[in-house]
């Protein structure tokens, strides 16, 4: 590339490195630019001044700030998956190879059709969405939300996959700073020198904040090599972390911040096993707020025409990027720092046709400065208008005095004064106060361990900003328990800063933008207001002053301050300019960070699950487990084939079952039993050593909240378990019992979940396998070891086990465990020793085919609406004794015998499909809710009686038993007799389980 | 927000799960144990200020812990093990007897 091209940039000025040329595309068109520069910079060095339309109006818009507070230059970086939408510009750091598209122009940027947009613009005033578009509502998704997203809207997200990776991050420290300027840097040092842990964090590439952009000396020094020597003092200590391109975009409790680093985005794509940004959640013990000051414009006609630029951005591109924003430029200033600019374009060899100022007396110094270089000075006025399109080309001055006049520039530069970036210090809820003497917002009572600091304060003097720092500084390393002073304060001047509060000029005749982003115009907040909308919220809502990616940082205070004068209230009295986070845009992508796809949570595999995948099984997810559904033999084409041919060999031989997912705690104490009593419906203090019993648990309410079983191994030892899906929250709540609501009972819990695999072992021949596993002398007969039976024992030659006789399928059955390590050796034995009897593997499906033909309630009964009546367990409730949820379940309404309750169904018509979620109607009756007799909860196909078995609530069951009812489905427009029956299907009498 | 466990040392929020104020389970012995229970369960006080309440440590030492926040600013100035909180309770309840 031709470095000629850049016809902007200033010979042998800025803080680029000319030795590194880095070429970009902005629209396919080949530049270059430095190393050093910003995407924004890179473009006005090239003469680039146009560099996107706006949200509605689609007008041409440049580049109006240097910084991350930018409305207007928002472009697309990169292409394909790596495309990024709504990028500032001013903050995107220039690579070789970046490509840059302008956003929201059809079809080009220099020929939009949709500026027409512009000629309409009495149809797009505040509230227009509220007031256009009303009817016919089905013109909406079709018509109206399309056209309208075409028109208006920032840039498109990109529609593949995100390639680049996200990280997370914690830091700790004693005390956080928050930019780089000179406030900062003294922080850091002070802190530092004391032994403090200290992070500096700033969201530039660079540190330096102002002092990289202003033409100042520190201690003899340019701003940029005092700031170079600091930085490497704080290098020097190895408690200092120094985190450049981090923005820390909010503060939480306790100290916490979050910030987000911006690793890899000033290159194309990141190296290998590099994230493209990191998520930091930094915990500090004390903080240092000192993000600086924002400077905002002044409302006038046009300002928004490319080459309107604020005064600190103008000496921003001029001083640090080495660029001329402008070949004649008009300083539009209301305070001596946007006047002083005047020095910096001269000193470029800018022009400047004038220095306009709202204030009707200037300060000698600054007259006296216009004199010596013979610029015009227009005291006590404004500029009412910029002139041109998509390019300034003159502007409209009107003085107190004398006619208006037209001076010709392609630059204006405006400077309103300054609002302190106090945005972080109000994230939990501190409200900003107002300064009459600095016509801005400054922090208010700030959170604990924070503080705040330089012109974030208010206190815009460059020497006043270094001591407050050093200050700032010494002390939170002093409240963290170092022995701290203040560093010495480098030689440097306090500027004048004088500011003579003004915002928005009356008189202009054009357009006049309130906030550029949002195309809110001085129009809009004035018809706003006229409407009702005065408190500053509803102006916020109904002309979206203030919303989208810069949150109004460049407009939120001149519209506040024009709904105060339209209304007659002073600006405290109107509102204040509170900030939620995140201070700038934060992407989805790292605020997930490694959480996306199948890391979004972790997977449970049981410790059998490989055997399970080389058997071909089909798995399921379960909360976060991955549990076998069922096992496919070749030439099985559906699941109903399969599921059927499981339940017929368990029921006529032997089946396993991976039953590890379940929660699993071990009781052990002397009040174990006690305790259990008191969390059980039924009695477990009771049970003899060596036995296992169902139990039910309540939640204090008197709902039914987990079932499972107990059983007791000594005295003071017992085990449970829970199912899957409470496991968690069983233990949570025995917790609780246990610590707070029985304090005194001798009992600890200990979840051993992950530390068992189980088999169910079910069937006729269970014990017959068994039998081949357990080591001598253990006695699996029927009479030593019954139905209910538990014991402690080996297996396999010396492995220790658990085994259980319980039965969940109805048939006789065992559930044996061992250590989770022998889980897989466990069942590939079962597997081949019982290959003699045909032992299949069970999933899911056929589990729950068994507990529906047994009527056993799981968890589409366990539901959160249920009691243990209503499930058909009100018996086993004991009367001798408290429990949780006793006292409540007794309430009438739960207590209702009138209440649904569980029962079976089966389909009148054999051959009929019974649906889960149907609802029971009167054979008679239409099928209106209000005809709603209890629904259908669930339903199998069971092979052992060869037709759909179901269970549901019924309101009334007693007294229906053996009516024919109609189960509705109108989802699915099923509506089929049902015959209400006994939720036992199979083996009514258990006679099964104790052979 | 962070919480300063007497088991684990200070730590992050998300390794805690909330509860409720900590309150104490009603007598069910009592002759408007209905009542009790009752408000036990649904009539909490939604208190503007300090405000003793049950926190789990279930991403740690499965603790209980009486965390006494301020709901307005979530300022804790003080967390015990809920355990000891509750011995203590029962045994002040004993010399009241």
């Amino acid at each position: 590339m031709i470095q000629s091209s850049q016809t902007s940039r200033l010979k042998n000025r800025g803080l680029i490195d000319r030795s590194q040329p880095l070429d970009f595309t902005f629209d396919g068109v080949p530049y270059t630019g430095y190393a050093g520069d910003t995407l924004a910079s890179a473009l006005l060095a090239n003469g680039v001044r146009l560099v996107g339309r706006s949200f509605k109006y689609h007008r041409p818009r440049g580049i109006l700030t240097a910084g991350s507070e930018e409305p207007n230059a928002l472009v697309e970086l990169r292409s394909g998956a790596r495309r990024e939408p709504n990028t500032r510009a001013t903050v995107a750091e220039l690579f070789n190879g970046l490509e840059a598209k302008s956003q929201n122009r059809f079809p080009s940027l220099s020929l939009d059709l949709l500026a027409i947009n512009g000629l309409v613009s009495p149809f797009l005033s505040a509230g227009f969405y509220y007031k256009t578009f009303m009817w016919p509502a089905a013109f909406w998704e079709k018509l109206y939300e399309p056209m309208i997203r075409r028109a208006a809207g920032l840039g498109r997200a990109a529609p593949e996959h995100d390639p680049d990776s996200y990280d997370k991050a914690t830091a700790y420290c004693d005390v956080l700073v928050v930019g780089s300027g000179p406030s900062g840097l003294m922080a850091a040092l002070s802190a530092a020198r004391a032994g403090a842990r200290v992070i500096l964090a700033d969201e530039s590439f660079a540190f330096g904040g102002r002092l990289l952009s202003d033409a100042r000396t520190v201690d003899g020094k340019s701003g940029a090599d005092w700031v170079a020597s600091v930085i490497a003092e704080l290098k020097s200590f190895p408690g200092v972390q120094l985190m450049s391109r981090t923005t820390v975009f909010g503060a939480y409790d306790t100290g916490t911040f979050g910030a987000v680093e911006r690793v890899a985005d000033h290159v194309a794509i990141p190296a290998a096993g590099v994230p493209r940004q990191r998520l930091w959640r930094i915990v500090a013990k004390h903080s240092i707020i000192a993000q600086g000051a924002g400077e905002r414009p002044i409302v006038f006609g046009n300002n928004d025409r490319p080459g309107v630029m604020l005064a600190s951005a103008v000496r921003t591109y001029i001083n640090r990027f080495g660029v001329a924003p402008g070949e004649t430029a008009v300083v539009f200033s209301n305070n001596d720092e946007g006047a002083s600019t005047i020095e910096d374009l001269v000193s470029a060899g800018v022009t400047v046709a004038g220095l306009v100022d709202t204030r009707t007396s200037l300060p000698p110094a600054i007259k006296s400065l216009a004199r010596k270089h013979g610029i015009r000075v227009f005291e006590g006025a404004v500029v009412a208008d910029a002139l041109g399109g998509s390019r300034v080309t003159g502007a409209r001055i009107i003085a107190s005095y004398g006619a208006p006049q037209t001076v010709a520039c392609n630059l204006i530069a405006v400077s309103g004064g300054f609002n302190p970036n106090l945005q972080v210090t109000t994230h939990q809820g501190s409200r900003p106060q107002w300064r009459d003497d600095l016509a801005a917002f400054v922090p208010g009572a700030l959170p604990k361990g924070m503080a705040v600091s330089g012109s974030a304060k208010g206190t815009y003097g460059l020497a006043s900003c270094l001591k407050e720092g050093a200050q700032a500084g010494a002390a939170a390393a002093a409240a963290g328990g170092f022995v701290a002073t203040a560093a010495a304060i480098p030689a440097a001047d306090d500027e004048p800063t004088e500011v003579s509060a003004f915002w928005h000029v009356e008189s202009s005749k054009h357009k006049a933008f309130v906030d550029q982003q949002n195309d809110v115009t001085a129009a809009d907040v004035r018809l706003a207001e006229r409407e009702g909308f005065q408190s500053v919220e509803h102006l916020k809502r109904y002309t979206t002053l203030g919303m989208a990616t810069d949150q109004g940082k460049t407009s939120n205070v001149n519209g506040l301050a024009m709904l105060a004068a339209l209304t007659g209230k002073t600006i405290p009295a109107t509102g204040v300019t509170a900030a939620r986070p995140p201070y700038t845009p934060v992407a989805i992508g790292a605020l997930a960070g490694e959480h996306r796809d199948k890391h979004f949570k972790p997977t449970r595999l049981t410790p059998s699950h490989d055997w399970a995948k080389e058997r071909g099984a089909v798995f399921i997810e379960t909360g976060l487990w991955l549990r076998a559904q069922y096992f496919p033999k070749p030439g099985e084409t559906d699941w109903l084939t399969t599921v059927s041919r499981e339940v017929t060999t368990v029921r006529n031989s032997v089946g396993v079952c991976d039953v590890s997912t379940l929660g699993k705690i071990e009781i052990h104490g002397t009040d174990a039993g006690k305790f259990l009593d008191r969390v059980y419906i039924n009695m477990m203090s009771t049970l003899g050593v060596g036995k296992a019993r169902y139990g039910m648990m309540l939640r204090e309410d008197g709902i039914a909240m987990d079932d499972g079983t107990a059983a007791r191994f000594a005295d003071d030892r017992y085990f449970i378990t829970t199912t899957t899906a409470n496991a968690i929250k069983v233990l949570q709540h025995l917790e609780f019992c246990r610590q707070w609501v029985w304090p005194e009972l001798d009992v600890q819990l200990f979840p051993v979940s992950d530390q068992w695999a189980q088999y169910s072992v079910a069937g006729p021949r269970a014990r017959d396998l068994l039998a081949k596993i357990v080591d001598a002398p253990f006695d699996i007969s029927n009479a030593a070891f019954p139905y209910m039976a538990v014991a402690e024992l080996t297996v396999l030659g010396g492995i220790k086990a658990r085994l259980y006789r319980l039965s969940f399928s109805g048939e006789m059955a065992y559930e044996i465990a061992v250590p989770a390590r022998h889980g897989d050796l466990l069942m590939r034995t079962l597997m081949s020793k019982g290959e003699e009897f045909g032992v299949t593997p069970y999933g899911t499906e056929a589990l729950g085919v068994m507990r529906i033909e047994k009527g056993h309630v799981a968890g589409p009964e366990l539901n959160g609406t249920t009691t243990c009546a209503d499930l058909g367990l009100g018996k086993m409730a004991s009367t001798k004794k408290d429990f949780i949820g006793r006292i409540l379940s007794q309430r009438p309404g739960l207590a209702d015998p009138n209440r649904p309750r569980v029962v079976g169904f089966k389909p009148v018509d054999k051959s009929a499909r019974l649906r889960g979620g149907a609802h029971f109607i009167a054979k008679d009756a239409e099928p209106v809710a209000r005809n709603d007799l209890g629904f259908m909860t669930s339903v199998a196909f069971s092979p052992s009686l060869g037709h759909w078995v179901g269970l549901g609530f019924l309101a009334g069951a007693e007294s229906r038993m053996g009516e024919i009812l109609r189960a509705v489905d109108p989802v699915r427009n099923s509506d089929i007799l049902v015959e209400v029956v006994s939720p036992v299907f199979y083996d009514g009498e258990g006679a099964r389980l104790r052979v | 927000m962070r919480i300063n466990c007497p088991h684990c040392g200070e730590r992050s929020l998300d390794e805690f799960s909330y509860l409720g104020d900590a309150v104490v389970r009603p007598d069910p012995a009592s002759p408007n144990a209905q009542d009790a229970f009752y408000a036990y369960g649904y009539e909490r006080a939604n208190v503007a200020g300090p405000m003793q309440e049950l926190w789990y440590h279930a991403a740690g030492c499965h603790a209980w812990l009486v965390v006494t926040r301020d709901t307005r600013t979530h300022e804790i100035s003080e967390v015990k093990s809920a355990q000891e909180v509750a011995l203590a309770r029962q045994k002040v309840a004993g010399t009241a007897q």
